[in-house]
């Protein structure tokens, strides 16, 4: 119990740990842009009084961190010690009262954003995995049952190209077919029920394949299990011993990469999400951070997304160390 | 060999030989525009067709080989040394040496979505190729520095290494003479592996628009040109050759990359 106790309390040190690098991670990336950030806004137009104004309105004429380099009037660089009153401390200050800045163009709350665009990526995400695991299971029980037919050699290929097109030539040919050739379903956008489809299956397409070759691979380890001989000799029906036997014991892995890949999913939304116009956090983060340079928007992003990707694969592994003792003895 | 495997290689080689001869293999103008040739249909002239400003988009397919083996090439070599050297000094050390970089840092690492990564630094940083590779490489050493760690751990303890320590060679010797040349095998595994990452993570950030800038003919660009309504109704060619080879590529190096590992390690060999 002790042990047990320890191991969890190491793994949530380890998660408080990670997100605080990314936090710093992200106070710290503004620093990166070339030149002043307030001229990469505002623009060459912006006179010397908008631009001290837009600094002293978002911080950015306060230090970055506990110390600094800055150059004296000769050009040489000292150190300085600033204390508490920088951006750093700033931050992490509006993190934990739920405030994240607000936006470089809109003046929004960066929060407000963030929450109103949430949402929109669970959804696609979740559903893109509803329909990876209706593609995979049903393929790879086929593939992993005709082993080494030709059958199944034509599904691992597709499986392999499934996973080797990248979701930016998917989508795009997707939209190409079912909405310029054939118009079935709308190229972009979020109004109707069935606006998800062609996102929800490019953001799904490589999961599927890879759930496909592990169901596969699960029901050839499982085929030849004593209990399958069992089932059969009952007189079971091949159906009933592969859906109901089998596949109950050949889906625990896939569980645990579904969830890891909820991570995956969510990162790889950003791509998705551009190609359909789905307005989720990937489309605020490149179009309206990246694309305006609203650079708030960009690090709020960042944050949101990051931070759900740790979480999920933190407790997707401590599920899993739960469910199969076997994982915490080695 | 499998067959895969050798497969993969000869697209491997193809990609490489069109990439270092292209000049000679493409047969137009990579940025000639002609506004009375778009849309055209593939043919004798064209072989691909042309796009929506009428440039051919053979040659441009030819020299977006160019830039995907410059990334990554020099992505997977910067991130393999680095790796190597960090994951080695890990390896060899060991105690809070090996605590602080394997325990906290190639966690960290680990743990963070790569391409968001690499997306907020270009985003930061500005677009462009170099940014592109300095992005591409952080988020690319540490698949490296956990590979040669474990090597590392592993060939420190064999008596050769015990008898170079005997004979009284110091840190750096035994490391770089005696360890390093007995555990870099399957980093050539990783390499290949990691070029299909790179060259998938190069389309996808210049299709993002924080890759190469507009005319250079990059693969994720011709695609993200490719993808307005008007371009994808007149002209589907101009999305499916730029991203038939960004899927060809990338499947050669994955199929090169299990291959080998196969052809290294047995055991390891596909039910």
């Amino acid at each position: 119990m002790k042990r047990k106790l320890f191991g969890f309390l190491r793994r949530v040190g380890f998660l408080i740990l990670v997100v605080w690098t990314v936090v710093s991670l992200v106070t710290i990336l503004i620093e990166l842009v070339p030149g002043d950030p307030a001229a990469a806004v505002l623009g060459d137009q912006a006179t010397a009084e908008q631009l001290a104004q837009f600094r002293a309105r978002h911080g950015l004429d306060r230090p970055p961190f506990f110390f600094g380099f800055p150059r004296d009037d000769g050009g040489r660089r000292h150190f300085r010690w600033y204390g508490y009153d920088n951006r750093y401390t700033d931050y992490w200050v509006g993190i934990l009262h739920g405030d994240l800045g607000s936006s470089f163009r809109t003046d929004r709350p960066v929060i407000d954003l963030i929450i109103e665009r949430y949402p929109a990526t669970i959804e696609l995400a979740v559903a893109a995995m509803l329909i990876a695991v209706a593609i995979a299971i049903p393929l790879g029980v086929i593939a992993g049952k005709n082993r080494g037919t030709w059958i199944d050699n034509f599904l691992s290929v597709i499986a392999l190209v499934g996973i080797s097109l990248p979701s930016f030539v998917i989508g795009p040919m997707l939209v190409y077919l079912f909405a310029v050739k054939l118009g079935w379903l709308s190229p972009s956008g979020r109004f109707d029920w069935n606006d998800i489809i062609l996102p929800a299956f490019t953001l799904g397409a490589a999961l599927s394949a890879i759930l496909t070759r592990m169901v596969r691979s699960s029901v050839i380890e499982e085929l030849n299990e004593g209990y399958v001989r069992t089932a059969r000799a009952k007189g079971l029906s091949e159906r009933t011993v592969v859906y109901k036997h089998v596949l109950k014991n050949g889906l625990i892995p896939v569980v645990t990469v579904l969830g890891l890949q909820l991570g995956v999913l969510l990162a790889g939304a950003i791509i998705t999400e551009k190609i359909f116009g789905w307005p989720g956090l990937g489309l605020l983060l490149v179009e309206d951070g990246i694309g305006k340079r609203d650079y708030s928007v960009v690090q709020g992003c960042v944050l949101a997304i990051s931070t759900t990707y740790i979480i999920a694969n933190t407790l997707t592994d401590m599920i899993y160390r739960w469910l199969d003792p076997r994982i915490r003895v080695s | 060999m499998s067959r895969l495997a050798i497969i993969g290689l000869a697209i491997v080689a193809i990609f490489i030989v069109v990439a270092i001869f292209a000049p000679w293999i493409a047969t137009q103008d990579v940025g000639a525009t002609d506004l009375a040739m778009r849309y055209m249909p593939p043919s004798a002239a064209h072989w691909f067709g042309t796009d929506s400003t009428g440039r051919d988009i053979f040659s441009r397919v030819v020299f977006g080989a160019r830039i995907s083996l410059e990334v990554g090439i020099v992505v997977v070599t910067v991130s393999a040394v680095v790796g190597t050297t960090i994951g080695a000094i890990a390896g060899y050390y060991s105690g809070w040496v090996d605590r602080i970089l394997s325990g906290y840092l190639f966690n960290v690492f680990l743990a963070f979505p790569g391409l968001l990564l690499a997306i907020a630094l270009v985003a930061f940083l500005g677009a462009g190729l170099n940014k592109l590779i300095f992005a591409l490489c952080i988020i690319g050493w540490v698949g490296y520095a956990r590979l040669i760690r474990a090597q590392v751990l592993k060939v420190r303890e064999y008596d050769f290494v015990q008898a170079a320590r005997a004979l009284g060679a110091g840190d750096f010797r035994i490391l770089f003479t005696h360890i390093l040349p007995n555990a870099i095998q399957p980093l050539i595994v990783q390499a290949s592996l990691g070029m299909a990452g790179a060259v998938l993570s190069e389309a996808s950030l210049s299709f993002l628009g924080l890759g190469v800038p507009p005319p250079a003919p990059s693969w994720g660009v011709m695609i993200e040109e490719a993808r307005d309504l008007s371009t994808l109704q007149a002209a589907p060619h101009a999305l499916i050759f730029p991203g038939l080879a960004i899927a060809l590529t990338v499947l050669a190096f994955n199929f090169l990359g299990d291959g080998l590992r196969e052809y290294l390690d047995p055991r390891q060999r596909r039910r």
